[in-house]
């Protein structure tokens, strides 16, 4: 039983330990993130890697996401009689919700693990160092870029899957539950507030931050060869996923209490 | 001009730099010899300042590295340039942009310049024309060549070279060494350079330092260290499979 408690304490320990670092990560880079000359070039060639590379996934994933939550709750609209809200609950839960979360979840699986694979790469091979020695900064070289391009990308394709999302559902409201155009258009646009869309956009720009800072922070921690950058980028996923899932119920939480 | 002081490293307790102590002088080339895995990279690399000593200090002109900030280790290491013993070349670059590397992130130079400076640097390790390839491209002699002239590329008063010859052909290895006598003789170059190869060490070497158990047992002029009498050292540079450092094995 000792044992047990000994064992949690070293882990949340760890766990403490391991966001701080990650805070100073973040810290050194805002640092970095001024001095001139300014990164846009690599920030560039990132944002097309990690924004416009992603949206084929982001379009199929979060499509399925629309037709499924428009046929679940028609589930129960249906035994209501209320299709009528189909709409607004689609609206609502991909905008508020759904839209930012699974748009993190797959950047941190498709250019989160590629972040910490190739930063973790360079680090075993001496490159990381190579740079050093070169005068010039990993972290201004490699981090800040990754940065700023996940920054910036997450809310844009927040908005995409957004948009395709209520895609999904007008498809399954107007040729299968025989709701017209007009009216699934207007009950949704009724529904979404200003800030339904901007609170959603503001958590998508801290899961891009998450997502940079774990997988690079990883992936610059990598030691020992090949299996060492397959366990860091692993690590990356995961810890990113779990990041986004805790950092969202916070942002739950005070936005439901900031604008209620 | 660069002093090593009492330098201890150990690595998940295993004591690899116990006590190092080296004086490298200004415009003369310092040998370091020593077994394989006895610490010769690591200790370049807390040169370089890219590791941190678990305790003593390096000095630079009688300045504590370890106590530089970012900035000012960056202007220093603008002075200085490494040769990784794994050429640690960008593979995301082409060999041009690699050898240019610090070149176009540091200078505000000319686009045809720094091509001009490239081809130069690459015509020295005797590459010409490959600015295009990509570092999977090249032999691993090659790549080493190609890590040498991204080193000489900025024109340097400090060159670390870690193991420059290993890996090249004999000829290429004479090449290399006559490069590195002539950076030398002509530029005053300062160099500190770790080899194996004991003939391109008499060749090169002002200083010769022997790193053995983490401490430095000899130090001398080539022909001191040709002569030496200490037993360990004489099984080292004679390649003898018996003797004072195989004893337990
Ligand atoms: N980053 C590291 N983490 C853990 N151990 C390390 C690290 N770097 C070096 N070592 C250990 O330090 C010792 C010295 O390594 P080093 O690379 O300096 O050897 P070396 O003298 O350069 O050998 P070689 O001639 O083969 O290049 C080795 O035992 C190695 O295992
Ligand atoms: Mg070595």
């Amino acid at each position: 039983m000792l044992n047990l408690f000994v064992n949690l304490g070293e882990k949340f320990l760890s766990f403490i330990y391991f966001l701080g670092e990650q805070l100073v990560l973040c810290l050194r880079m805002l640092g970095w993130m001024f001095v001139s000359p300014l990164e846009w070039r690599r920030t560039l060639v990132q944002s097309k890697r990690c924004g416009w590379d992603s949206l084929p996934i982001i379009s199929v994933i979060s499509l399925f996401i629309g037709l499924i939550l428009a046929l679940q709750t028609a589930y129960l609209m249906q035994r209501l009689g209320s299709e009528m809200y189909i709409a607004s609950i689609v609206a609502l839960s991909i905008v508020r919700e759904l839209g930012p979360v699974i748009t993190a979840l797959v950047i941190a699986g498709r250019v989160g693990a590629a972040i910490a694979a190739e930063i973790g790469t360079m680090k075993v091979t001496e490159q990381i160092d190579a740079l050093e020695t070169l005068a010039y900064s990993p972290i201004k070289y490699l981090v800040v870029p990754r940065f700023l391009a996940l920054m910036l990308m997450l809310p844009l394709l927040t908005l995409y899957a957004d948009g395709i999302g209520i895609l999904g559902g007008y498809a399954i409201c107007v040729y299968k539950l025989g709701i017209t155009p007009g009216m699934y258009l207007s009950i949704t646009f009724d529904a979404l507030l200003f800030k339904d869309v901007f609170t959603g956009l503001v958590k998508s720009v801290f899961f891009g931050m998450i997502i940079a800072v774990s997988s690079c922070y990883q992936g610059l921690k990598v030691y020992g060869g090949a299996e060492g950058v397959g366990r860091a980028t692993t690590k990356a996923v995961v810890n990113s996923f779990i990041l986004i899932i805790v950092a969202d119920c916070f942002f739950a939480a005070m936005f439901y209490f900031l604008f209620p | 001009m660069i002093q090593i002081d009492n330098i201890y490293k150990s690595f998940n307790g295993h004591q690899v730099l116990n006590g190092i102590s080296l004086n490298i002088e200004k415009g003369k080339t310092t040998v370091i010899i020593g077994r394989s895995g006895c610490g010769k990279s690591v200790l370049l690399k807390h040169v370089m300042g890219i590791l941190k000593p678990d305790g003593g200090k390096i000095l630079f002109d009688g300045q504590d590295i370890g106590k530089f900030d970012e900035e000012m280790l960056h202007s220093l290491r603008l002075k200085m340039s490494m040769v990784f013993q794994s050429a640690a070349l960008f593979d995301s670059l082409n060999v041009g942009d690699n050898v240019g590397f610090a070149l176009i992130e540091h200078q505000r130079l000319q686009k045809d310049e720094i091509a001009r400076r490239v081809r130069e640097s690459l015509a020295m390790v005797g590459l010409s024309g490959i600015e295009r390839l990509m570092p999977s491209e090249l032999s691993g002699g090659m790549k080493k060549r190609v890590a040498l002239a991204r080193a000489i590329c900025i024109k340097p008063d400090i060159i670390i070279y870690d193991e420059p010859t290993t890996g090249v052909d004999p000829i290429t290895a004479d090449i290399i060494n006559e490069l590195i006598k002539e950076l030398h003789d002509r530029l005053k170059v300062t160099s500190i350079a770790v080899t194996h190869d004991m003939k391109s060490a008499y060749k090169i070497a002002d200083w010769i330092a022997m790193l053995y158990q983490g401490k430095i047992i000899a130090y001398g002029y080539p022909d001191d260290i040709r002569n030496t009498d200490n037993p360990v050292v004489h099984q080292f540079i004679n390649g003898l499979s018996t003797g004072p450092i195989t004893e337990g094995e």
